[in-house]
């Protein structure tokens, strides 16, 4: 490791978590897409809440609920910051990424889709990205459309083009929404230039950030996508933390998704007028704790620096791929070309099921995630019924590699390959 | 402990499953998945007289999976149903040797005697109502 690269060994230190061993080894947690885990400040930040100024925010007059809800908020402005929105009410807290997709479909989807329009998706998609859409296109006879991916799991721009270029009054796309990192191959799509051809025929764009914004710094400012979603777990906050960021020209016509307590602003008993944003979105009680523990994440990532993590997960993924092609048994998916995916690697091991795999690496301490990823339309492209993925963040080391890979042999052996 | 999970008889089954196949004029024919991790199981069977004449599985999915259902087709093969409607879960993982799996991969290993119970309700449901509705009943056993 060189250059003004993290310090590895420093950072190890704030996750108490990585000094435990599983099965007598050393725990080697390769299962980052999934979630992360979490540096003591963000443990802390929650069990201060609990500890200290624990009370329901934006009613009660008293000190500690003040406080509550000045942390609640301030993590709001960061979420904010962290992603470059122009405005702090475009940032809604949901309990995760998936519901904040859901949140769209049924606000915006069912006020602006309609029988016969298409909504195009891709065939990476993650479930999320791809349920709610059709419940909603089930109820509104509307259309889904999923771009093809390529072997390498690349998307045809052509295709969207084509799409796009068709619209007229009896087909009509109204949505475009893809995740900009996948899950399940680690690649990474033409977000710029996506979003410029959708724009250019006046068409909204979601971006399921869950992969990418953790990794790879996001500006929605200068991306002008309409929608992101992602989720605090997967960038070393708590889980029950979603976000959703909506341009507020677009929020404000959006109606409510869950109505009830500190969405409103005056209920009568024949009618109801709704809060301002961003609360509208956000009805009862919040999740104020892992909210308020998110925000020690975010200055966890910010002190260093999207671009170094990046840079290290690039380096990470460059070693791992090169030591595991050496494998003769093993077949990888997804981009060779480094800037075209993030660190996330699927593979599959001769003909060991990944369920297997992932049991015996797990007897070396190990964690890596085998299956379908919830991303069984790529599975079905692929035609493959499941893939053995490892993937990285921050503290993970070159050495954690070199386990991994004597595991994998270790393996070979097992199963005579 | 993958060693242990991993031994030569699992492997052995996986590689070369017994009873693999489709029966043609099967009298119960049965799918099941499990949705977590992809493994797929369909049991054909053949009933004569209450016996179990023969059995065949084809499937998909990890080495614990498919060895035991190759293992159960043996334990069942020629025996009465009255038999095979009480095997236990204990007693397929006593004679698959698995007796340690964690809560993720004991389904794994008892997808296949799902499979079986589900034909074996199908089957009762038409000539021995209660006894189907028993089992299902009893179903969480399984």
């Amino acid at each position: 490791m060189q250059s003004a690269e993290l310090e590895i060994n420093k950072i190890r230190k704030d996750f108490p978590i990585l000094t435990r061993k599983i099965n007598g080894k050393p725990f080697v947690y390769l299962d980052n897409a999934a979630t992360t885990q979490k540096p003591l400040s963000v443990i802390n930040k929650i069990s201060d809440y609990y500890s200290f100024y624990n009370s329901n925010i934006h009613r009660a007059v008293y000190d500690i609920a003040e406080e509550a809800t000045d942390a609640y908020e301030l993590t709001r402005n960061k979420v904010g910051t962290f992603i470059n929105a122009g405005f702090t009410n475009e940032i809604i807290f949901t309990r995760n990424a998936t519901e904040a997709i859901n949140l769209v479909s049924y606000s915006w989807g069912r006020k602006n889709i309609k029988n016969g329009d298409i909504i195009i998706l891709s065939e990476q998609e993650h479930h999320s990205n791809i349920v709610p859409w059709q419940i909603l296109a089930k109820e509104k006879n509307a259309i889904i459309k999923y771009l093809k991916i390529n072997e390498t799991g690349n998307l045809d721009l052509n295709e969207l083009e084509c799409y796009l270029n068709n619209n007229n009054n009896n087909n009509n796309v109204k949505l475009i929404s893809l995740c900009h990192m996948s899950n399940a191959l680690g690649n990474i799509i033409p977000l710029d230039q996506i979003i410029d051809m959708a724009h250019g025929y006046g068409i909204p764009i979601l971006v399921d950030g869950a992969q990418s914004v953790p990794h790879i710094k996001t500006d929605v400012t200068k991306l002008d996508c309409d929608f992101l979603v992602f989720s605090a777990h997967k960038m070393l906050g708590p889980t029950g933390v979603g976000i959703l960021y909506t341009k507020k020209n677009i929020l404000e016509e959006m109606d409510p998704f869950i109505s009830g307590g500190d969405m409103i602003k005056e209920v009568h008993k024949e009618n109801t007028s709704f809060n301002d944003l961003p609360y509208r979105f956000e009805a009862g009680t919040p999740n104020i704790a892992d909210v308020i523990g998110f925000s020690a994440a975010l200055d966890y990532l910010n002190e260093i620096g999207m671009e170094n993590i990046r840079s290290h997960e690039i380096d990470l993924t460059k070693y791992a791929l090169k030591r595991m092609s050496e494998l003769k048994q093993i077949k990888l998916y997804g981009d060779t070309n480094l800037l075209n995916r993030g660190g996330i690697i699927s593979f599959n091991l001769g003909d060991i099921h990944p369920h297997d795999l992932a049991t015996i690496l797990n007897s070396y301490g190990i964690a890596i995630r085998s299956g379908h990823h919830c991303a069984q339309v790529l599975m079905e492209k692929l035609d493959i019924s499941a893939t053995s993925r490892a993937s990285f963040y921050i503290y993970n080391t070159k050495e954690e590699i070199n386990i991994f890979i004597n595991a994998l042999g270790e393996a070979i052996k097992l199963f005579q390959l | 402990m993958s060693d242990d999970i991993y031994r030569e008889i699992i492997l052995d089954h996986y590689r070369n499953p017994r009873n693999k196949g489709k029966i043609d004029n099967a009298d119960v024919v049965i799918h099941d998945s499990n949705p977590l991790c992809g493994d797929q199981i369909d049991i054909f069977l053949k009933v004569e007289e209450g016996q179990i004449k023969d059995i065949k599985f084809d499937g998909k999915g990890c080495a614990i999976s498919q060895a035991s259902a190759s293992m159960l087709t043996e334990m069942v093969m020629d025996k009465p149903l009255t038999t095979a409607k009480d095997i236990s879960k204990d007693e397929i993982l006593e004679n698959i040797g698995l007796t340690n799996l964690g809560p993720a991969r004991i389904k794994c290993a008892l997808l296949s005697l799902k499979v079986l119970k589900m034909g074996m309700v199908k089957y009762y449901s038409d000539k021995e109502p209660t006894t189907a509705e028993k089992m299902e009943k009893d179903s969480h056993l399984y």
